[in-house]
């Protein structure tokens, strides 16, 4: 299988077009192809393959938000970078379960990464679980028309006939009182 | 304007919705009402959120989907390395080989603690130290007292011409005395002299002399306090037939000497005497009477001539109500006796050596 893998190694720049041209093709080359070296780091480092695939897909989310906002420079193999953050964030994680016996048991070579570049991505992660937990709260209709409105950019005409509103005024004042009870219950949090 | 046609108003501009001059008009409200400002900003920021809330959650199912395709188990397999026999042994028996280590070793030690091995070398080498030190101070103490002696022969040929001379001890360490009522009874002037020799002025603080008990106090301007009393006083009756000790001034000379507890009733069956038997002489009236624990039971009391070796001591709680009853103006502080007792468990010489400094030889004049 590894041989396979290498095989369809993408190249650095393939991978970041595609991330920028939302190729489905090139985040699975992408995934497929640094997967097996991440899981490799963690399960002989006291993790599983369940905490592989969260320090990994965090990782690929940190490159992909970098390369989406066009901050990202590659001022090394691509490979690297991934190692080092996948690293970096295993170890963050392996202090704060109380596993970290002080060494780490390496397979690449690796960058070292700034606190701030872990610290940012996780400063948006608790937002998001903010979110989440609110629009669990915030329950149906309300969450269905907020999802639909602003993350999907329907119409508020596609939402009055799903919800089977009989005149857009009063879908849009259903809207605005689901917008506020919304950012109350996520402001509400801690 | 309600909340609802404000946030309308807001995305409307937000999304470009809106013509030209009703734009301008929107914008001078925000440039005048800060209120309405925040409330761009914050929704601004909000429904960004959400919009990247939305996106990640649709790249983490991207992601999700792409994993599930990936044969997880047969690469692990490939990839774990597995480490030498003993490694891996380590590695999943550590706790255990760990606690069965430490049961041993709690069990060696409990073993060396039970058999006597552990306690005795220590406490011999405490001992050993502690005899050392008091070796050390009695050296020192010796010194003094040669180097005292050479004083008080000065002073004796000219001022130290006193009559009779017994024993008292400390009751506190700011110089309360305890001694025989017939030991200062019509004397001019008393005076107490330490173990050092050195001399202080004193005065008859308090009498019982129904019981025999006089309490002294030091006025000389040179005393400094003594340190913390090493023995306690027992308010209970000794127990008969115990080895109990006493220390004084027999002749104007220290001396300590041994005995027993031969009676709880004194003579005729008085309650206010233990019968001693003890080799004291008459100027050891006036000294303390230890138990074997260091406890203070009485005043050893020599006023009568008895049958050899046979005498009578007051006992310890005539002493403790007497201190209750001087009077409390004749005291600077309300006299606190010492519930401390340092003496326990050493041997007589080195209670002995604790005590002599608290105990004075009692000159009248």
């Amino acid at each position: 299988m590894s041989k396979q893998l290498k095989d369809s190694t993408p190249t650095d720049s393939e991978v970041i077009l595609g991330i920028l041209n939302n190729s489905e093709a090139a985040l699975k080359k992408l995934y497929t192809a640094y997967f097996p070296m991440v899981l490799q780091l963690i399960i002989n480092n006291n993790g599983n393959a369940d905490d592989a695939k969260d320090i990994y897909q965090e990782a690929i989310i940190v490159l992909y938000n970098k390369v989406k906002a066009g901050d990202f420079e590659l001022s090394s193999k691509l490979k690297t970078y991934i190692y080092s953050i996948c690293r970096r964030l295993w170890l963050k994680r392996l202090t704060q379960i109380n596993r970290y016996g002080g060494d780490i048991r390496d397979f690449q070579e690796f960058l070292p990464i700034e606190e701030e570049e872990v610290e940012q991505h996780n400063d948006r992660n608790i937002q998001f679980t903010k979110m989440e937990s609110a629009l669990k709260l915030l329950g149906e209709p309300c969450k269905t028309i907020m999802e639909d409105f602003y993350i999907h950019d329907r119409s508020m005409q596609d939402i009055c006939e799903r919800f089977g509103y009989t005149n857009a005024d009063n879908a849009k004042t259903q809207k605005y009182k689901c917008l506020q009870r919304l950012k109350k219950l996520f402001f509400q949090q801690k | 304007m309600s909340d609802n046609q404000l946030l309308e108003t807001i995305e409307r501009y937000l999304n470009g919705e809106m013509k030209a001059d009703e734009r301008k008009k929107f914008e001078l409200l925000r440039k005048e009402d800060a209120g309405v400002d925040s409330k761009v900003v914050e929704h601004k920021l909000f429904v960004s959120l959400l919009k990247q809330y939305g996106e990640r959650v649709e790249l983490e199912s991207r992601l999700n989907a792409i994993h599930d395709e990936i044969d997880v188990h047969t690469l692990k397999e490939d990839l774990m390395i597995h480490p030498m026999w003993v490694v891996q042994f380590w590695r999943q028996h550590h706790s255990k080989i760990s606690v069965a280590a430490s049961i041993g070793i709690i069990a060696f030690l409990s073993a060396m603690w039970f058999s006597g091995k552990l306690n005795n070398n220590t406490n011999s080498e405490i001992v050993g130290l502690k005899n050392k030190v008091n070796r050390l101070e009695g050296s020192i103490n010796i010194q003094s007292r040669s180097i005292n002696a050479i004083k008080s022969e000065k002073n004796k040929t000219t001022t130290d011409k006193y009559t009779t001379s017994a024993t008292g001890f400390a009751i506190t360490s700011d110089g309360l005395i305890a001694t025989n009522y017939h030991v200062v009874e019509g004397a001019d002037a008393v005076s107490v002299q330490n173990a050092d020799g050195t001399t202080y002025k004193a005065e008859v603080l308090y009498t019982e002399p129904q019981h025999d008990i006089a309490i002294l106090k030091i006025t000389d301007k040179t005393f400094t306090k003594l340190g913390a009393l090493p023995y306690t006083f027992k308010r209970a009756d000794g127990t008969m037939a115990e080895q109990i000790s006493t220390y004084g001034y027999p002749g104007g000379y220290a001396a300590y000497l041994p005995g027993s507890l031969s009676s709880l009733y004194g003579e005729n069956g008085d309650t206010l005497h233990y019968k001693i038997t003890m080799p004291i002489n008459f100027g050891n009236s006036g000294g303390p009477l230890w138990d074997s624990k260091g406890n203070i039971i009485g005043i050893t009391d020599s006023k009568e001539a008895h049958s050899e070796g046979e005498h009578f001591a007051i006992k310890a709680k005539y002493l403790m109500d007497a201190v209750k009853n001087i009077p409390a103006d004749s005291l600077e502080d309300k006299v606190v006796l010492n519930k401390k007792n340092t003496l326990a468990g050493l041997s007589e010489p080195q209670k002995t050596a604790k005590t002599k400094n608290f105990v004075f030889m009692v000159k009248v004049y």
